[in-house]
């Protein structure tokens, strides 16, 4: 027992080294953290030119404007597996630091929620930073003799046709509303994106879509005034205590839960529903993520989340936001927490249904771990 | 109307957006000139500096910077036969030959013209099109662009060179490569072995890179020569207009098919050049020069090119749906700017859409009469001993590749790849045939699948379907008529070619076990899954077993027969070294690469290939490795890049960039 309380000289001089540096390591954090003249890599695990690009490079100056010591932010695209090698490589790399920041999309959860066998990654390790929401509206064609969205109900029955982008995409949030819903929908996939499935409606190919909702007010908008597209719902939003509420762009369009009742006169629930909600939450409220690795000390996390808020009163974020970010705000804090938890989460029941349900109807095969 | 026009027309001219432009201009000149680097490594430099500009004047500089990289990515493929990009991978079959001739003067004077007035006649015609566009892009649905895929593959015929069913064969080995990947019916994955990298399938630039690039460069490497062989550079800027004007009405026709490849989302720019080369010769009188260094060769793909990036303007512009790697990167510029995409563009926002359409018309005007000064000096690389030149080329080769996943693998499918170019380069298998059939291979399937779905059969009776459909028998009749071999000589050259018929049966052998991989992998999937590449692979077995028979029982002078280390005119050269020694060198950089990251495995390849190769003095070496060490650092700071890493980052943290 002794033996535990004597120290060598040796050891005690090790051991007050070793405060000494931990005390000297932590101090200046402790006091304030400061990227003067560093170089922040913001990951992207796209390249360049697509949605998750063009949100990075819009924060990213704003980012290292009000971040302690005006750091330069550069954004590193990394493209390659559907996301998921650029973030294996931010989750093996990347040191807590704070000069290496990770943003994620819908795109990088849901491989991750389905158990995809190239995902080496672990989102709970992670701190994060920021979450930027966003929403979509669902929209059919006339000739189903819907006229508004309090028709829905007569779509029951119908033949509908979803220009789908796969059944793993982003796309398999619609997959799995509809089918909760009883609609009748054939996915027709290899689409690239949602603007080429709203051409595909638009050359009336597909008689049911959904756009973000930018995408939505700038190009579909014109076709609901112009009498060829009628809006059924919006995806809906999360209120601060997670519950689905209806989008404060859309105020006068239900929300998804509401279209539900107006189709089945109950409202949602059931295990059908919680995996619908929790690629709901991965691919909308928490579509978009800022991460800092595994380990990163919370006076960093506080600073960047401290940089998050103050941006938003720049003049430059104000003007841009809307064409960016659409209607959302980007959110900090306890906020940011209950997205990340709530669409980073899955129980493995309920993975196993989804996946089950996408081999035996779509022919999907996630590939062998 | 008449307002809008104006409007616009006074803010393209205010000094503050030509600088712009013209900013833009350079930026995408510098990129262009360095093969590879595209579009989309161009805007991604521009686009930090959007911030707090005015919209019309950073669109002028992102503008200014997509137009002329087809016009600079000429120089690499004229003068060392690397396709620029993918946009001027045709112009190499024909540039590269006058080059070699010592004509590059010319090649090159003839290619910006045609690019020059290719960008205007496609400004032209947006300027009435954008207006009624909306309407006629729709009418192209799954099923018109399944036969617009299908007419892209009836180049095939053109390009099919000597032997057909080689030329068949190796458009369905592109058809498999093209295939590799999530399949696009079901998402599940096709070909991959396990592999990672081969999930998104192989790259573009790879393919494009590996096939035409690296048997050049390795055939250089042997003779130890200049690339002009002649070293007449000559004054051949006249000669070059001269060969535009006389193919003026070629040019105006490849513009208004470039144009209108370009509008069409889902197509793709990767074929415009193919298509307009095919043109070219489906409608030329006389086509024994083709391949071998008829000027119509280049003016026919540059009047495309350019042509082609203002009709790719209208959807990305129209439905926010980018038509190409770097229209995506566009569009993300334009909504930094605040400018969203959108029926709007050609409402409230018309004057910005015409301001974008002549910024274009006017970089063309700046890009084409910048590189047509540049083309005389520029065009004296080529007399500059090869030794010298080639490790410049293959380091910048290698660092093109990896700008496709920045991964080691990225050098180790371009070794593949170019192994493969190398072999089909000497036993005359078309590499165009191949590379249109990769391009094609994720349309047609996708497009095909859907069409099925949308409309069933009855697509087949579409009307636009059957147009193209008639269009496409008579591209392919034409083709026939006027096939292109640039294998090289013919007569005689056959005859002896036939002694190495082993040799020859055994590449044919091992394409086929390619086709046997295809279809043991496609036998495992799904149906929807398979249907694609199990057609494919059956053809390519049939079309394989007929080349097999002509190689097996053909006459001696059969025109299977094809081995360029008998009929090349390198053959009886004094100097010619070992035929793997280009391979050697790359596989050695690739090696290294992976031992130390590329960085440092670069740098270790410079100094050793200029002394052990070159034999330069030790003075040459350190100034020269110095010169492009420094060249690539830069290059890979401003594109804030990691070069690809090996065993010793793996083990060790090091500072970039040998991190």
């Amino acid at each position: 027992m002794t033996g535990l309380f004597t120290t060598t000289r040796r050891g005690a001089i090790g051991m007050a080294l070793g405060a000494v540096a931990a005390f000297g390591l932590a101090g200046p954090a402790a006091a304030e953290v400061s990227f003067e003249g560093k170089t922040i890599e913001w990951i992207i695990p796209f390249s360049a030119g697509g949605g998750s690009d063009t949100w990075a490079r819009f924060n990213g100056p704003l980012l290292g404007k009000y971040l302690p010591g005006n750091p330069t932010v550069v954004v590193v695209n990394e493209p390659g597996g559907g996301s998921t090698k650029g973030t294996n490589l931010f989750a093996a790399r990347a040191k807590p630091d704070g000069l290496t920041i990770l943003g994620t999309s819908g795109s990088t959860q849901f491989p991750y929620l389905l158990g995809d066998p190239r995902v080496r990654y672990e989102y709970a390790d992670w701190k994060i930073a920021m979450a930027a929401p966003t929403g979509g509206v669902a929209y059919t064609s006339p000739s189903t003799g819907v006229t508004g969205p309090e028709d829905i109900a007569k779509l029951a029955g119908q033949k509908l046709i979803y220009a789908s982008q796969g059944a793993t995409s982003l796309d398999l949030v619609p997959l799995l509303g509809f089918k909760m819903m009883g609609l009748d929908v054939q996915h027709v996939f290899g689409f690239k994106g949602r603007g080429d499935g709203r051409l595909a409606f638009e050359r009336g190919e597909t008689n049911i879509d959904y756009q973000t909702s930018s995408a939505y007010i700038k190009n579909v908008q014109p076709l609901v005034d112009a009498g060829t597209a009628v809006p059924l719902f919006s995806w809906g939003v999360l209120d601060d205590d997670g519950k689905l509420v209806r989008d404060p762009t859309f105020p006068d369009l239900p929300h998804f839960g509401e279209a539900y009742e107006m189709m089945t006169g109950k409202a949602p629930e059931g295990p059908d529903y919680d995996a619908y909600f929790a690629f709901f939450t991965a691919g909308f409220p928490a579509q978009k993520m800022v991460f800092l690795p595994k380990d990163t000390p919370q006076e960093i996390v506080d600073a960047y989340q401290a940089a998050f808020e103050a941006m938003k009163n720049d003049p430059e974020y104000q003007a841009n936001k809307e064409a960016v970010l659409g209607t959302y705000e980007q959110v900090t804090g306890k906020a940011a927490d209950a997205l990340f938890k709530k669409g980073t989460t899955i129980t493995p029941e309920l993975r196993k249904q989804v996946v089950e349900m996408l081999a035996a109807d779509y022919g999907v095969k996630l590939g062998e771990k | 109307m008449m307002d809008t026009l104006l409007t616009a027309l006074v803010t393209l001219f205010t000094f503050q957006h030509l600088a712009y432009l013209l900013l833009g201009v350079s930026v995408g000149l510098v990129i262009g000139v360095i093969p590879g680097l595209g579009g989309i490594a161009g805007l991604s430099l521009l686009v930090p500096f959007l911030y707090g500009m005015d919209p019309i004047s950073a669109l002028g500089m992102l503008i200014g910077l997509v137009a002329v990289i087809p016009t600079s990515d000429t120089f690499s493929s004229v003068l060392m036969g690397i396709p620029g990009s993918s946009a001027s991978q045709a112009t190499v079959l024909d540039g590269f030959p006058m080059a070699k001739q010592g004509q590059a003067a010319r090649a090159l004077s003839a290619a910006f013209i045609s690019s020059l007035f290719g960008g205007v006649v496609g400004a032209v015609v947006l300027t009435g099109f954008v207006l009624i566009a909306r309407p006629l892009i729709l009418l192209f649905g799954s099923a018109e662009l399944f036969m617009l895929a299908l007419f892209g593959l009836s180049m095939v015929a053109v390009l099919a060179g000597r032997s057909l069913p080689k030329g068949l064969a190796a458009c369905a080995v592109g058809l498999l490569i093209g295939s590799i990947g999530a399949a696009p019916a079901t998402g599940e994955f096709r070909m991959i072995f396990g592999t990672e990298y081969l999930y998104d399938g192989i790259p573009l630039v790879i393919i494009g890179l590996g096939l035409f690039a690296i048997p050049e460069i390795s055939d250089l490497l042997r003779k130890n020569s200049s690339i002009a062989e002649g070293n007449v550079l000559g004054s051949g800027w006249g000669l070059g207009f001269l060969d535009w004007w006389r193919n003026i009405f070629l040019s105006i026709r490849c513009a208004g098919i470039g144009c209108m490849i370009g509008a069409i989302p889902g197509l793709g720019g990767s074929v415009v050049d193919w298509i307009a080369y095919g043109h070219a010769v489906q409608t030329a009188k006389d086509t024994s020069k083709f391949g071998k260094g008829d000027p119509r060769g280049v003016v026919a793909p540059e009047s495309a090119n350019n042509a082609m990036q203002g009709g790719a303007l209208l959807p990305t512009m129209l439905f926010g749906i980018p038509g190409s790697g770097s229209m995506a990167v566009f569009l993300g510029g334009m909504v930094l700017i605040g400018i969203e995409p959108g029926p709007s563009m050609v409402g409230p926002d018309l004057n910005i859409t015409y301001s974008i359409i002549w910024s274009l018309a006017l970089a063309n005007i700046m890009g084409a009469g910048i590189c047509l000064a540049l083309a005389q000096p520029i065009s004296r690389l080529t007399s500059i001993p090869f030794q010298l030149l080639a490790p410049c080329m293959i380091a910048l080769i290698c660092f093109a590749a990896f700008q496709a996943t920045r991964d080691l693998s990225d050098l180790v499918a371009l070794l593949a790849i170019g192994l493969v170019g190398i072999l089909m380069k000497r036993f005359g298998w078309p590499r165009p045939a191949l590379l249109i059939g990769y391009v094609l291979a994720p349309q047609a399937e996708t497009f095909f699948y859907q069409a099925l779905q949308f409309n069933g059969w009855s697509f087949l009776i579409r009307p636009g379907v059957l147009i193209i459909a008639v269009l496409t028998l008579a591209s392919i009749y034409f083709g026939l008529k006027n096939r292109v071999d640039d294998t090289g000589p013919t007569g005689d050259a056959v005859v002896t070619s036939h002694t190495s018929r082993n040799v020859q049966i055994a590449f044919a052998l091992a394409m086929m076990a390619f086709f046997g991989m295809a279809l043991w992998d496609a036998s495992g999937q799904s149906f929807l899954g398979a249907v694609f590449p199990l057609g494919v692979g059956v053809v390519g077995v049939v079309f394989g077993f007929i080349l097999l028979m002509h190689l097996w029982r053909g006459h001696e002078d059969h025109p299977a027969f094809f081995d360029y280390e008998i009929v090349g005119d390198h053959v009886g050269n004094e100097g010619n070294s070992w035929f793997w020694t280009g391979p050697a060198w790359i596989a050695a950089l690739v090696a290294a690469t992976a031992l130390v990251g590329f960085y440092i495995a670069m740098i270790v390849f410079f100094v050793a290939f200029l002394r052990l190769r070159a034999n330069a003095s030790w003075t040459k070496t350190v100034v020269m490795t110095a010169c492009a060490a420094g060249f690539i650092l830069g290059l890979a700071y401003m594109l804030s890049l990691n070069f690809p890493s090996g065993w010793l980052q793996s083990a060790y943290d090091l500072p970039w960039p040998i991190r």
